[in-house]
């Protein structure tokens, strides 16, 4: 505090260590600013296999995070751990303001990421933490032994439903459509992990217990037919991980001139500008195709660049 | 801060009189790391009206899932040997987690 950087980054997933590290080569002053721990969504994944470059067997989210880390912090990027709460972006000074204080900038590179989209089934609230969970890394070991569902078609969905299959005596993956969306190289794996079960074109309506989940309606939404499923008798409970896409972690952004799209993305060029001058975004924050670790370092380093291009002027 | 462990809860967290924080964390789980700190800044600020203890649920899976904690992370309030408010996941942030103790002092 007291400084005011030439770029500050909120967030420190891949998209703001990939800015941190090319505006620390830069030689432009930069102080990175996260909540948790380095690497968001990728941090809490087992396996990792599509980043090109990484550890081809055996790499996880957290481990390739973790060079991400080390290489960022060699060209002298400051780092603190703290939690924004409000912002000012437009003027020639950004501020991020928390509870203890204010960061000043030049300029701001976004990249807060999203979060997991709940099921949206009701009960969902209640359960959170007592069955539901968004976070397999975090809660599979509750479930070893019992069984899970994981609701969603896409990589995530089914890569985490295979993670959890080396615990849960059963996983079944509940899609709302007839085929799954993940790349067909996962799709083949998991057709062959005896494990692994499906039930098609249905959706989670409803989830209910006695503190912890143990009863769920799911309905088919081809014929509207409710089914009821109940824990096993000796197990007494059961888990539901949801996988169904992510939301943009947007929220204190929200009235401050800077333009978000209905769903909350923040819209960009292709070099990263966002509506206000000197404020940038990049990674899976961004209206974009394609949300994956790759392209957010891609979009890291263009935002970087284009700081020090705006600095200059 | 006092680590327990499912040999230990029981006398330190469920026969403790008075108010007990307990932090339910686990081995794979990055956002209970991510709270590790704060929650040690919680205890060393607040540890002398409150007790402050942390829980490793891998270690003592039966035991969470006996005080129904089925997903983490979960910071809990104990109030003479029971559960009396928790906040859990995404709700446990450093906010709710400090307004959380700040009720019970």
């Amino acid at each position: 505090m007291g400084k005011i950087y030439d770029v500050i980054v909120l967030g420190a997933g891949p998209a703001g260590l990939a800015a941190g590290l090319y505006a620390g080569r830069s030689r432009l002053s930069t102080l990175i600013v996260e909540k948790g721990k380095d690497g968001g969504q990728i941090a809490i994944t087992d396996e990792i296999e599509n980043y090109p470059g990484q550890i081809v067997e055996g790499e996880s989210g957290p481990s390739l995070i973790e060079r991400m880390t080390q290489q960022c912090e060699k060209f002298g990027v400051e780092r603190v751990s703290d939690v924004i709460n409000d912002v000012v972006l437009e003027g020639d000074v950004k501020k991020l303001i928390s509870a203890k204080g204010e960061y000043e900038g030049k300029t701001i590179i976004i990249a807060t990421g999203a979060f997991a989209r709940p099921i949206g089934c009701k009960g969902e609230k209640e359960f959170m933490g007592k069955g539901i969970s968004y976070c397999a890394t975090c809660d599979a070991n509750f479930f070893e032994d019992f069984e899970v569902y994981v609701v969603g078609g896409g990589d995530s969905a089914v890569e985490e439903a295979m993670y959890l299959t080396k615990f849960a005596r059963k996983v079944t993956i509940i899609h709302r459509r007839d085929e799954l969306r993940a790349a067909k190289s996962i799709q083949e794996k998991a057709f062959k992990n005896e494990k692994l079960h499906f039930m098609w074109d249905t959706v989670v309506e409803e989830v209910g217990g006695d503190g912890i989940l143990s009863e769920m309606t799911v309905k088919n939404v081809k014929t509207g037919e409710l089914t009821k499923i109940v824990a096993d008798e000796e197990d007494g409970m059961f888990g539901v991980f949801g996988f169904i896409g992510t939301l943009p972690s947007t929220k204190i952004l929200e009235g401050k001139g800077l333009e978000l799209d209905a769903r909350g993305y923040i819209p960009t060029d292709v070099d990263m500008h966002t509506n206000i001058p000197g404020v940038f975004a990049a990674g899976d924050v961004r209206v974009k195709s394609l949300r994956q670790v790759v392209t957010a370092a891609a979009d890291g380093a263009i935002a970087a660049t284009q700081a020090e291009k705006y600095l200059n002027e | 801060m006092l680590e327990v462990d499912k040999n230990t809860f029981k006398t330190e967290v469920l026969e403790a009189e008075g108010y007990v924080f307990v932090d339910f964390f686990g081995d794979g789980c990055v956002p209970c790391q991510a709270l590790m700190p704060f929650v040690h800044e919680m205890a060393d600020k607040y540890g002398d009206k409150i007790k402050f203890t942390s829980l490793n649920t891998t270690k003592a899976r039966r035991l969470a899932i006996g005080q129904q904690i089925l997903g983490l992370p979960v910071m809990a309030i104990y109030k003479d040997g029971q559960k009396v408010e928790e906040v859990v996941k995404d709700d446990a942030t450093q906010e709710s987690i400090e307004a959380l103790i700040k009720k019970y002092l």
